[in-house]
C-alpha cells in the first residue's frame, strides 16, 4: 500500500512537473529524415513558447532509438561539424527549431526498422523537469520543407 | 608638355582605338561565360580515383567519363549536414529535368572504418538514383581528398564506438572530360547550381 501511494506520488508529481514547460509550448512540424541501413537519423520540429517564461529544451527520449541526443551542425570556414548541445532555449513568446543544418536530435540504434510514414514518439525532456510526448512523422532520406 | 608630346601623344591614341576595338569585338565573339558559381578552371587537377562503389566493384574517374559529375565527400552516420546538401543536390537534379540524365552525384566517403560499399551505396541512392555511393582504403580516400585540398578530421566521441567526423563542406564540379570546373557550397542556391550546370552539359543530346 505505502508503495502504491509512493509511486502514485511520484507518478502525480511528473503529471504536475509535465505541466509546467509543456504546457505553454506548440510543437509543430516534427519529422524525422530517415536514413537507410539504421544510420543515425535527425529529428526536427518547430517549438513555440507562448508563455511569459524561456523554455529549455535538454533532450529527449524515445522507445524507437537507444540513444537521443540534442545537437548542433555548424559550418564555419568551410568546414561542417557536429556539437553536442546541453540545451536549446525557447524564449518567452519566441520559437526556437530543430531544422536541417541547425540544432537537430540525433537518434541513434533504432530499436525496430523504422520506416518513411511511420509516427514516432520522442518525449522532450525540458529544464525544469517537464516533459512533453510528440509525434513525429519519419519522412524519405531527401525530404525537404516542412511537410 | 611640348605641342610636339602632344600630337604625337594624340597620334598613339589615334592607333590604339581600332585595335581596342578589334579586341572588343574579340571579345563579344568569345564572351566569357557568366559563371555564378567559382570557377577553378586550370587551378585544380582532373578528376582521379581508384574506389569502390555500392556493389564494391572497382570503379575510376573513366567511369564516368561523359557526364558531368558532382562531387561531395560525407560519411553517412552523418545525419544532419550531409543529408541536407545531398537533398539540395536532389532538388538542383529534380529542376534538371531529363538533362539530369548526363549528372552524376558522386558521395565519397571520408570514414571508410565504418562505411562499407553497401551502406555507403544505399545512403547515396536514398538521395537521388543518379547518386552514387564510393568507399575505399583510408589512403585511396586521402589520395583523392588531398587532391583537391579537402580536409577531414575525426570529430567528437559520441561514446560506445559512435564518433563524428569534421569535414570540409565543399562541391567540386567536374565537366564530360573529368576537368575541374567549378566549386559550389552548400549556401549557393540550387537556381545557381542548375544554371552551371546547364552550361556544362551543353546543348542537349539527342536521346
Amino acid at each position: 500500500m505505502n508503495k502504491f501511494l509512493r509511486g502514485l506520488s511520484a507518478t502525480t508529481m511528473l503529471l504536475v512537473a509535465a505541466s509546467v514547460s509543456a504546457a505553454t509550448l506548440q510543437v509543430r512540424h516534427a519529422w524525422i529524415r530517415v536514413l537507410p541501413e539504421g544510420l543515425p537519423a535527425a529529428g526536427y520540429a518547430r517549438l513555440e513558447n507562448q508563455g511569459d517564461k524561456p523554455i529549455a529544451l535538454v533532450g529527449a527520449l524515445s522507445a524507437a532509438y537507444r540513444a537521443v541526443m540534442l545537437h548542433r551542425s555548424v559550418t564555419t570556414g568551410g568546414m561542417s561539424r557536429m556539437t553536442m548541445v546541453r540545451r536549446l532555449t525557447v524564449p518567452a513568446h519566441g520559437t526556437a527549431s530543430l531544422s536541417p543544418g541547425g540544432y537537430h536530435m540525433m537518434l541513434m540504434h533504432p530499436l525496430r526498422p523504422i520506416k518513411p510514414g511511420d509516427h514516432v514518439k520522442l518525449t522532450l525532456l525540458f529544464a525544469d523537469g517537464s516533459r512533453e510526448t510528440v509525434e513525429f512523422l519519419a519522412r524519405p532520406a531527401n525530404a525537404s520543407g516542412d511537410r | 608638355m611640348t605641342p610636339l608630346a602632344y600630337s604625337r601623344r594624340r597620334a598613339s591614341r589615334n592607333v590604339l582605338w581600332p585595335v581596342l576595338l578589334a579586341l572588343l569585338s574579340a571579345c563579344s565573339a568569345h564572351k566569357p561565360t557568366a559563371w555564378r558559381l567559382t570557377d577553378v578552371r586550370g587551378h585544380l587537377p582532373d578528376l582521379r580515383f581508384h574506389l569502390l562503389n555500392g556493389q564494391g566493384s572497382t570503379v575510376t574517374q573513366r567511369n564516368f567519363l561523359g557526364k558531368v559529375v558532382v562531387l561531395y565527400f560525407g560519411y553517412t552516420h552523418c545525419p544532419d549536414a550531409c543529408p541536407l546538401t545531398m537533398t539540395h543536390l536532389h532538388l538542383v537534379m529534380q529542376k534538371l529535368g531529363p538533362l539530369a540524365r548526363e549528372v552524376r552525384i558522386l558521395f565519397v566517403s571520408i570514414d571508410p572504418a565504418r562505411d562499407t560499399p553497401t551502406v555507403v551505396g544505399r545512403y547515396a541512392a536514398a538521395f537521388d538514383s543518379r547518386a552514387v555511393g564510393l568507399t575505399g582504403t583510408m589512403s585511396e580516400i586521402e589520395t583523392l581528398a588531398k587532391r583537391y585540398r579537402m580536409a577531414f578530421n575525426r570529430g567528437q566521441d559520441l561514446g560506445n564506438g559512435a564518433y563524428e567526423v569534421n569535414h570540409s563542406s565543399a562541391i567540386y564540379v567536374f565537366d564530360r572530360r573529368g576537368r575541374a570546373r567549378l566549386l559550389a557550397s552548400p549556401a549557393d542556391s540550387n537556381a545557381d547550381i542548375v544554371h552551371d550546370l546547364r552550361i556544362l552539359i551543353g546543348p542537349e543530346q539527342p536521346s
